[in-house]
Formats: structure tokens, sequence, C-alpha cells
């Protein structure tokens, strides 16, 4: 009797306390710190330098988010996250929000109570394949060895295309990049899926770029964002509008640059509002007036972000393809600053 | 005095012959060792084959070593120059410029003089314990180093360590006090004593001390370990902990006690019964939701708990195996004797079956230490794997593969096999004629 009243009393206590906890600006702000879930080593996108320097595309957004609310983007702790960990990690409040390279899904987005609050790259999977092979489409890989990294959206993917198109193929399982590298390389297997954007990075990093090609074929969507717990709206607005900020500030010609500049006023009113030299957009989500400003100060726009991380002028080479603005035929389309 | 009447006689010795050539040096100990049979002729053949084999696939490789570049691409070039075009060569220049990362992770560079002098205390720490010539008073410091140790790595304010380290030894005064009431309540004293300093006098005495004198060194946060740090920190921190736990659990599966043993049985069974992985999943996941939100419990104290129950129920079941091979007569002598539980354990029964159980224990150590590798499910930054990894997400040295294992795996070989060796110095030194 008493040991239930003295558990019920817990789970009460643990329930109160998850309730109190539902202000994750409040804690960000209390903690003077941004936990952000990274991945744990992506090229390109995120990873330490030889002195423990996280740089990279997502982990650009943890920093703009962190300069938004606590004023300085260095005050980030980055949190490694594996493909297993990363959504528990979320959930359990380890970190505040996910910058992960993870694909914004109908079941991750509700059944498993998370909200991704927009899209920062858009990818889609692939196949390479060596260029002696022949082959011009992937719809000419009949009968082929796939290396294919297992647990991922990438492996449903393939399964379907296989299935659409009447063809089979054999998949090789592989648990890593690095690993699925040296079997395409060792001839193990006929072609390498992954996301294009890791498959162009890999390529580029081979002894023989030249001897290999991404087949044209896109075989599905992967929309990558960040993502906040479902039932903070507040803090999922914070992240939601930071992106949208980036994004804005390219379309509208904020530069990190320039940026001091257009925040004495411009004649454009989009960007004063979006600097907080107009009107005070900073107040609905509980921050103050420069929290766009600082974001956008802290990497540079989306458009220097990409350049400076995945871009054409980086070894890695992707081109803006899907993720180029609305304007210039792209999808990056910000919802305006109002 | 003439000689002619006896028969000859040779007066010198004959030189020695030298034996038939198939009998003598490198030919006997072939035709002994490698040809004594067609069978093992074909097998020496064989592995000679194999020998060679895999040294001309893998010399040209590493006689064609960079080690000064700055990525994998400029490897390339230099490895092309140097031998041709076609050329393959291992690139340490990874290593090089990566190593400290190997190594200490993300720990502060500054800071590096931490780690490594908590490792060379480490071996004085241990050297009592290892060794019998080093006298005894240094087991006063073995008993410190833990504590030393932990305010070394993570930095802060020591006095939080003192205070526990306060608490430990007013509950061994507490039990020697009260031991002479009887073991019942010396037992029951000796956990309520420290139990009570640590709830209620620990934090204020703690502040108070903080206050008055500060020895606050700069704070590292967990999640800048990695690497070999990070490896030797759990095993070593697991090792040390599961060998009590683990006897204690052996002793318990022995008991006539029903709920002790009923108790270790249970204990030792489920975690026998779950693979690591599992329970490194429920130290970085479950807890999470467990636990009040917000409550920050360090992962790598959560990792080095359950690696320490992981390690300590094999331990229980190796020293089990020690105890069921002592001849039943040695607990009877330690009865007749007149000794009372503990004293026949500690004096009669476990240094016997602890000697025994040497290799087991020692092997269950080294796979233990391998086994800290696993951490990198988890998110922590493991030599192996995870730090690999991170490596190679830098574009400079993306697609570099077995560099980084062999520098590991060298690295892990010189740690189990010291310990391997020591378990034999240990052997031989304890080895009695008589079984």
């Amino acid at each position: 009797m008493k040991k239930s009243v003295f558990l019920g009393t817990l789970t009460m206590a643990g329930l109160a306390a998850g309730l109190v906890s539902a202000g994750t600006l409040d804690d960000v702000k209390a903690r003077g710190e941004l936990n952000c879930g990274v991945n744990t080593g992506l090229v390109g996108f995120a990873a330490p330098d030889a002195n423990g320097n996280w740089t990279g595309f997502d982990v650009a957004i943890c920093k703009a988010v962190a300069a938004a609310v606590l004023g300085d983007a260095s005050k980030v702790k980055y949190v490694p996250t594996t493909g297993q960990t990363r959504f528990t990690a979320l959930a359990s409040g380890e970190v505040d929000v996910l910058a992960r390279n993870s694909t914004w899904t109908y079941s991750r987005d509700t059944d498993l109570k998370l909200d991704f609050v927009g899209v920062n790259y858009y990818d889609g999977q692939g196949f390479m394949v060596r260029k002696d092979l022949g082959v011009s489409s992937a719809k000419e890989l009949e009968g082929a060895t796939v290396c294919i990294q297992t647990g991922t959206t990438t492996e449903l993917n393939l399964a379907d295309f296989f299935k659409a198109n009447n063809m089979s193929y054999q998949p090789i399982a592989i648990d890593t990049n690095a690993e699925g590298e040296q079997q395409y390389l060792a001839g193990a297997c006929d072609a390498y899926t992954t996301d294009i954007s890791g498959l162009a990075a890999t390529r580029a990093a081979f002894a023989d770029p030249e001897n290999h090609i991404i087949l044209p074929e896109v075989v599905s969507k992967e929309p990558l964002g960040p993502a906040v717990r479902h039932g903070d709206n507040q803090w999922g607005d914070i992240v939601m509008w930071t992106l949208n900020a980036l994004v804005a500030a390219e379309e509208y010609g904020v530069t990190s640059a320039n940026i001091d500049e257009l925040s004495k006023g411009t004649e454009n009113p989009e960007i004063n509002r979006l600097l907080g030299t107009e009107g005070d957009l900073g107040a609905m989500v509980g921050l103050d007036k420069d929290w766009a400003k600082r974001a956008i100060k802290a990497g540079g726009n989306y458009g220097e972000i990409f350049a400076a991380t995945i871009g054409e002028q980086t070894p890695i080479g992707l081109a803006r393809g899907l993720n180029a603005q609305w304007t210039q035929g792209g999808l990056l389309y910000a919802p305006p600053f109002r | 005095m003439t000689e002619s009447s006896a028969a000859f006689v040779r007066r010198d010795m004959l030189p020695p012959q030298a034996p038939p050539a198939t009998q003598a040096g490198v030919l006997k100990w072939l035709r002994e060792n490698l040809f004594s049979s067609p069978l093992n002729a074909v097998l020496t053949l064989a592995g000679a084959y194999v020998v060679w084999w895999l040294v001309a696939h893998s010399y040209p490789w590493l006689s064609h070593s960079v080690w000064n570049a700055g990525s994998l691409s400029e490897c390339r070039a230099i490895i092309a120059e140097r031998w041709g075009a076609d050329a393959t060569g291992a690139c340490w220049a990874v290593i090089k410029e990566r190593w400290h990362q190997y190594i200490f992770g993300f720990y502060p560079p500054e800071l590096y003089w931490r780690p490594i002098s908590v490792f060379l205390l480490l071996f004085v720490a241990l050297a009592p314990v290892l060794f019998s010539a080093v006298p005894r008073v240094l087991l006063v410091f073995t008993v410190v180093y833990p504590f030393l140790a932990t305010w070394l790595l993570w930095g802060g304010s020591p006095w939080i360590e003192v205070m526990i380290l306060v608490g430990f030894v007013l509950g061994w005064a507490a039990f020697r006090i009260a031991s002479r009431y009887g073991s019942l309540l010396a037992v029951s004293v000796a956990l309520a004593v420290p139990a009570l300093w640590w709830v209620f006098a620990a934090g204020p005495m703690d502040r108070a001390l903080e206050q008055a004198i500060r020895l606050a060194i700069e704070k590292v946060a967990s999640d800048k370990f990695g690497g070999f740090l990070l490896a030797v920190t759990i095993g070593v921190g697991g090792i040390a902990m599961s060998l009590p736990l683990g006897i204690l659990l052996a002793l318990g599966r022995r008991s006539d006690m029903f709920l002790i043993k009923a108790l270790s049985v249970g204990f030792i069974e489920f975690i026998r019964g779950v693979p690591l992985i599992t329970l490194l999943f429920v130290a970085s996941l479950l807890l999470n939701y467990f636990l009040p939100p917000g409550t920050n419990f360090d992962i790598i104290l959560r990792v080095e708990i359950l690696v320490t129950l992981f390690a300590a129920a094999y331990i229980a079941e190796v020293v089990r195996g020690g105890l069921a091979a002592l001849p039943r007569g040695q607990y009877e002598a330690a009865d007749s004797l007149g000794l009372d539980y503990w004293k026949a354990q500690r004096l009669i029964i476990l240094p016997q079956a602890l000697k025994i159980s040497i290799p087991g224990i020692v092997s269950t150590f080294i796979g233990m230490f391998k086994d800290t590798t696993l951490v990198v499910f988890v998110g922590l930054f493991d030599p192996l794997k995870g730090i690999s990894d991170f490596v190679r997400a830098d574009f400079n040295w993306k697609g570099i593969y077995w560099e980084p294992y062999i520098f590991v795996g060298c690295i892990f070989f010189l740690f189990n096999f010291s310990m391997s060796r020591y378990s034999m110095y240990l052997e031989n030194k304890l080895k009695r004629d008589h079984r």
C-alpha cells in the first residue's frame, strides 16, 4: 500500500516535472547553452575538425538558433547522435533541436511525436556505378548487386524502386558509408546507393572520380530538416523561423557582409522587419528584436552557408538544384515576415 | 715394460664425426617440426603459402607509407609521384594529424597533462596491487587514486570527491568499532553511517569547504571524452569495480541463504542473458525516460555502471568455477579452525579460488576492455569507429579506411597483450606444485 502511494507520488512528480519543463526556450536560456543533436560525422553536413570545432551545413542551423536565442553562435553543445539514438535523444530531452540530416516522413512527424519545422536540404536517393559497367540509367540495373546501408529509408526505397520497375537485385548489406565505399571500390557490388549528396561527396573523394558516374534517376524524396519535440510550439516556431530567416535573407540579398549596413534601415519593409529595424517580430516568439539579425550573422544567409559547406566551390561540389530559391527554379520558399 | 704384449689400445680419442646431415641442425629441426609426416608437410606448405600471400599483398602497401600530407588526395599524389601511378600505399598522415583525437577525443589540448598524469599515476596505484615487492604503504594511494583520477579527469571542485571518500572512511571506521559488538551490527552500521553522511552532511560540507578553500580546476564535460581516454576510463573503472562485485556475487550464488542466493542467481543469469548492446541502449535511452526530465545523469557514468554490472556477472561465474574447484577439505579445514564465514573466505578459500581463476578473470577483463568500443552505438566516441567516422567526415580524409583500424588495433593489442603477460607472470609466481 505504502509502496504504491510512493510510486504514485513519484509518477506524479515525474509528470509535473514533465509539464514544467515544456518551455524549451526557458530551459535553453537558463542553461545558457543549446543542446543540438548532430550526426556523428557526415561530410559537409556535420564534422569536427582536428581541433574539435564542429562545422557543416547542419551545424550552421545549430549555430543560427543559438545566435538567435542566446546571442552567441558558439553557445552550442553538439550531441553526436547515431541513426538509432537520434529520435530518442530528442524525445527524452537530451537535445533541444535535432539538426541531423533526418528525412521528414509522415510516421516520424506523427507517430514518433516529432515536429519537423522545415527543410534545409532537399535530397533524393540515387545510384553510383562504375563507368565501365556501361549503364546509363538505373532502369538498366536488372540483376545488379547493390550496396545498401541497413536500417535506413534508403533500403526501403531501393526495394520499392526495383519492385515498381519489375527488376530483381541482390542487396549487399553494409553498416556505414565508409564500409560501403570500400565494398564498392573492391567490386563487391555493381552499384552503390544512398542520398545523392552523399554519393557526390563519396565520388569526389575517390582516387579516380572520373571513372564513376551518378545515374540520373532520383528514386526517392528525402527532405532533410531540423526537428523538435512535439508539443512545444513556441520553441518549434523559433527554430522554424530561424531557418526561414536564413532562407529569406538570401532571397532579399541580406548577407553577412552587408547586414550591418542594411540593419540601419532600407526601403524594403520586409528586410526592415526581418532585421528588427521596423516592428517587433521577435517579441511574438519570446525573443528580442535582433534575433534574426544575429542568426544571419552567425554563418551568413542560406546561400552563404550552402556555398561554404557543400556548394560547388567546396570539394563536395553540390549544385543548388532543388535547393535554389523559388525565384531561381528551386523549392526554397520562405513565408513572408509580416 | 714392453708394450708389444698388450693388444692394440687406442691412446687418443677419435675426433667426433659430424652427425648425418638429416639428424642435425636446421634440417633436423625442419624434419621434426615441419615435415614429420606427409600430412604435416602439406600443412606446412599450405601455411607457408598463406604467409607468403599475406606478405606479398600487404608489403607493397606498407612500404609505400606516407607520413607527411594534409589530405588523402595529397597522399595519393605523393604515392603516385614516388612509386608510379599504379602504386598503392598507406597514408599514415591521417594518424599524424589526428592522433591526439584518437587518444584524447575532444579533451581540451591545453589540459592534456591531466589525463596523462592520471594514466601515469594509474601505474603507481596499481603497483602495490600487482607486485608484492612494492612497499605496502602505497596501498593508501591506491585507495585515494580513483577519487583523484575522477577529479583530474572531469575537473571542478575536488571537495565532492573528498566528501565521498570521507564517507567510505567513516563507514570503515564505524565497521571497525562496531565489529566488537557483533558482525550483523557492524555491517548495518558500516552501511548506514556513510549513507547518512552522504545524504545529510556531505552536501553542506562540500559547499562550506568550497567557500573556504577554492581548489576548483577547469571543468571538462563528458562529451569531450573520446578515443582511448574514454576506452581506458571505462575499461579501468569497469575492471576495478567489477572484480569485487563479481567475487561477492560468486559468494552469494554459493550462499546457503535463500534470498541472497536467489538474488545473485537472478542477477547473474539476467545480465549474462542480455547482450551488452542492449544494456548500453538502456543506459543511454531508457534511463532518460525513467529519470525526471532535466536530470543530468552523466552518460559516461551510466555506461560505466552498466559495463561494470555486465563484467561482474561474468567474473562471478569465473570465480564460482574457482570456488567449485577447491576440494571440500579446504572448507572443512577452515571450519575446523573455528573461522567465521568472512575470515574463512578471506584467509583460506578465496586466495586459492582466485588463483585458479586468474586466466578466466583476465580473459574477461580483456574482453571487457575491447567491448568498450561498443559505446559508439550510444553516441560516444570510441577509438575504433566513433573517432574514425568523424575523421572520415572531414573531406580531407574521406575514403581512408585501413590506416585508422590498424593504428587503433595496434594500441589495443599493446594493452591486452600486457594484461595477458601479467596474468602469466602471476600464474607462475603463484604456482605451487602440489596440484
